[in-house]
């Protein structure tokens, strides 16, 4: 097992090197620079800038420079629209605000949605399972661009309860209504995977099995059908578990609470070359590792899957 | 008393194409210690019937009728009836042993829950008797043996497994649904034989449900022979192999292969067993009959016992089926 994850740690730095050359080339692709204004820059100043950020290099020795700051220095360089400003500072600053709301929103989505799912399926065909279906596709279609501005104004304008915006640090009265903005449509969706998988696990001969053996339905349920009916849920988990902290540029634009959701979409508009990258390598690594994350746990699961 | 009656089971399914009638009115007792063979083709009924007995039946299938174990109404029962049954007195076996253990658990984890729950026991009392239970059914190092997951064992060890499960309890009827068919045939006969001796040892009454007539000869007192969800003939089983008095039974007899029959096609049974969504109406096994008259399509005369301790639904006289 350690060597199987320590193979895949290896794998991984190839992965994110052919994700920075990709991502690299791109960007320089598309059209414009960071300096591309309204109003253009006369000719001198743009050469002179350009030289500055290095710019005016051929593009492979761009990349090696860039790749060579982050080998050697763990520096992602300098943001190319804030001139006080660096990528690592920049994501320090962003990362944790988006870590903190969307690990709850995760745990939220989590729970919610697994107990839902199991009850739908436990009750299948009862008003309990239509409800919970309801439930899940009425979360599924509200995207939380429309999630965001009802919660604004229900409990900022109507009750008065909740602050409309901002951080403060992470008080909890900030961070209740981007933790349900973010976290409905996972939760349909975790609720929905949950519930057709235990169906499948329900019609199982194993599960008539532990029935035969006279347990109590919620001793089958908890003991023999749980576990396996989690496996499909879980490989969804991964990826969305990275997508969630990683933060939406939706909550950050409507709660003002500065996560990098927000920096990761003014680079892109901006060509900000370098906290672009930096967000995109931030993602990937993420990616890769909650991957691995997902197959120990799978192996965890079942005894078949063994590495 | 019996220990198992059954009384005009009927079990049906509701299915997109309309209502299934897989078990039509099927009535049998079964004394302690005895040993029943319910042969049948495919879709008989055979499965749906031993479900039906362990309140195991889809949820798209329902059952009326009796079923009576010591005297107690089990048919439908609320789980607080049933629950306490299953396993402590009637325990099942089922057909492929490959699916009906729980790949995620380790044996030992899933026999000894069997004792836990119904016993109470400690679980290391339960782990130690389900170890003694392993080597009953000859499963070599079975101390260690018994930490491994399901997959970790050939096909016949596992059924060993199932089998050993299902005794845990020392069940008063033991009902296995076809326990040989996914095996081997090498393998087949070693379980069939292991079932035998378990079945001496302990003295249950045991229900082995199987479409080998081979099978039922060598480990059943009696047989009961369905055919579209109604029982065609019941016997002991030494009268039915020797003159078979329902043309079902013989045609089934007859498509045994023989080592001494060369060259010869082997007998069948012209046609395939009937579309169950149609109510039964008449005998079922008419359009498939030899001897079948007019009258066998519009109705079945209610099955007669014709000599001691044999039964015929048939409309035609032993003597007609020349």
């Amino acid at each position: 097992m350690l060597a199987y994850i320590a193979k895949r740690l290896a794998i991984a730095v190839p992965t994110l090197l052919l994700l920075i050359i990709i991502s690299f080339l791109l960007m320089h692709a598309a059209p414009g620079g960071p300096f591309t204004q309204e109003r253009a820059l006369p000719a001198a100043v743009l050469a002179n800038l350009e030289a500055k950020y290095g710019l005016d290099q051929p593009l492979w020795r761009q990349m090696a420079t860039y790749v060579w700051g982050i080998v050697s220095d763990f520096d992602f360089g300098p943001s190319f629209i804030y001139k006080d400003r660096t990528v690592n500072e920049i994501i320090a600053q962003g990362f944790p605000v988006t870590l903190t709301y969307g690990s709850l929103s995760f745990l939220l989505a989590v729970i919610v949605g697994v107990t839902l799912g199991v009850f739908a399926a436990i009750y299948h065909n009862s008003w309990l399972d239509y409800l919970a279906v309801g439930i899940s596709i009425g979360a599924q279609v509200l995207p939380n661009f429309v999630m965001a501005p009802i919660l604004v104004l229900v409990f900022t304008l109507w009750l008065r309860w909740l602050p409309g915006g901002g951080w403060e640090g992470g008080q909890w009265q900030y961070i209740i209504m981007p933790v349900i903005a973010l976290s409905t449509s996972f939760m349909a969706s975790i609720a929905r995977i949950t519930r057709s998988s235990m169906l499948e696990v329900l019609n199982s001969n194993h599960i008539r099995t532990a029935r035969a053996k006279g347990l109590p339905e919620r001793k089958v349920i908890l003991r023999h059908a749980l576990k396996p009916a989690m496996l499909p849920v879980i490989s969804y988990l991964g990826p969305a578990f990275v997508t969630m902290i990683t933060g939406s540029v939706v909550v950050d634009i409507y709660f003002s609470t500065g996560g990098i959701g927000k920096a990761f979409v003014d680079s892109a508009l901006n060509r900000d070359y370098a906290v672009m990258m930096g967000v995109t390598i931030l993602v990937g690594a993420l990616t890769i590792l909650f991957n691995l994350v997902v197959d120990i746990l799978y192996a965890w699961i079942d005894p078949k899957i063994r590495y | 008393m019996a220990l198992l009656e059954l009384r005009d089971l009927e079990v049906s399914f509701d299915t997109n194409d309309g209502v299934v009638n897989a078990v039509n009115g099927v009535s049998f007792d079964l004394a302690k210690g005895r040993t029943l063979g319910i042969v049948g083709e495919s879709g008989s009924g055979k499965s749906q019937l031993a479900f039906a007995i362990m309140g195991l039946l889809a949820k798209n299938g329902h059952a009326r009728g009796s079923v009576r174990f010591g005297g107690q109404e089990i048919l439908n029962a609320p789980p607080r009836v049933i629950n306490p049954i299953r396993a402590m007195k009637i325990a099942m076996v089922f057909q492929d042993p490959m699916t009906s253990l729980n790949p995620y658990m380790r044996v030992c984890d899933q026999m000894a829950e069997v004792l836990v729950h119904h016993k109470g026991m400690a679980r290391a009392g339960a782990v130690a008797e389900s170890v003694r239970m392993l080597d009953a059914v000859k499963i070599p190092d079975a101390a260690g043996r018994i930490r491994l997951y399901p997959h970790e064992f050939s096909g016949g060890m596992r059924q060993r497994v199932m089998i050993a499960m299902s005794l845990l309890c020392r069940p008063q009827l033991l009902i296995a649904d076809e326990p040989t068919t996914a095996l081997d045939v090498t393998v087949q006969a070693q379980i069939m034989a292991l079932l035998a001796d378990l079945q001496r040892d302990f003295g249950m009454a045991t229900i082995l449900i199987t479409h080998d007539l081979g099978v039922v000869a060598g480990f059943c007192e009696d047989v009961l022979v369905l055919y579209g969800g109604q029982v065609m003939e019941r016997s002991p089983v030494d009268p039915l192999f020797a003159e078979p008095a329902h043309p079902y039974t013989r045609g089934l007899l007859r498509a045994i292969p023989r080592v001494d029959q060369h060259g010869e096609e082997l007998d069948s049974i012209p046609g395939s067993p009937p579309n169950m969504t149609r109510a039964p109406k008449g005998c079922p096994f008419a359009p498939r009959c030899n001897f079948a008259a007019e009258d066998c399509h519009d109705h079945l005369d209610p099955i007669t016992e014709f000599a001691p301790g044999r039964w015929r639904a048939c409309n035609r006289k032993v003597e007609e089926l020349a």
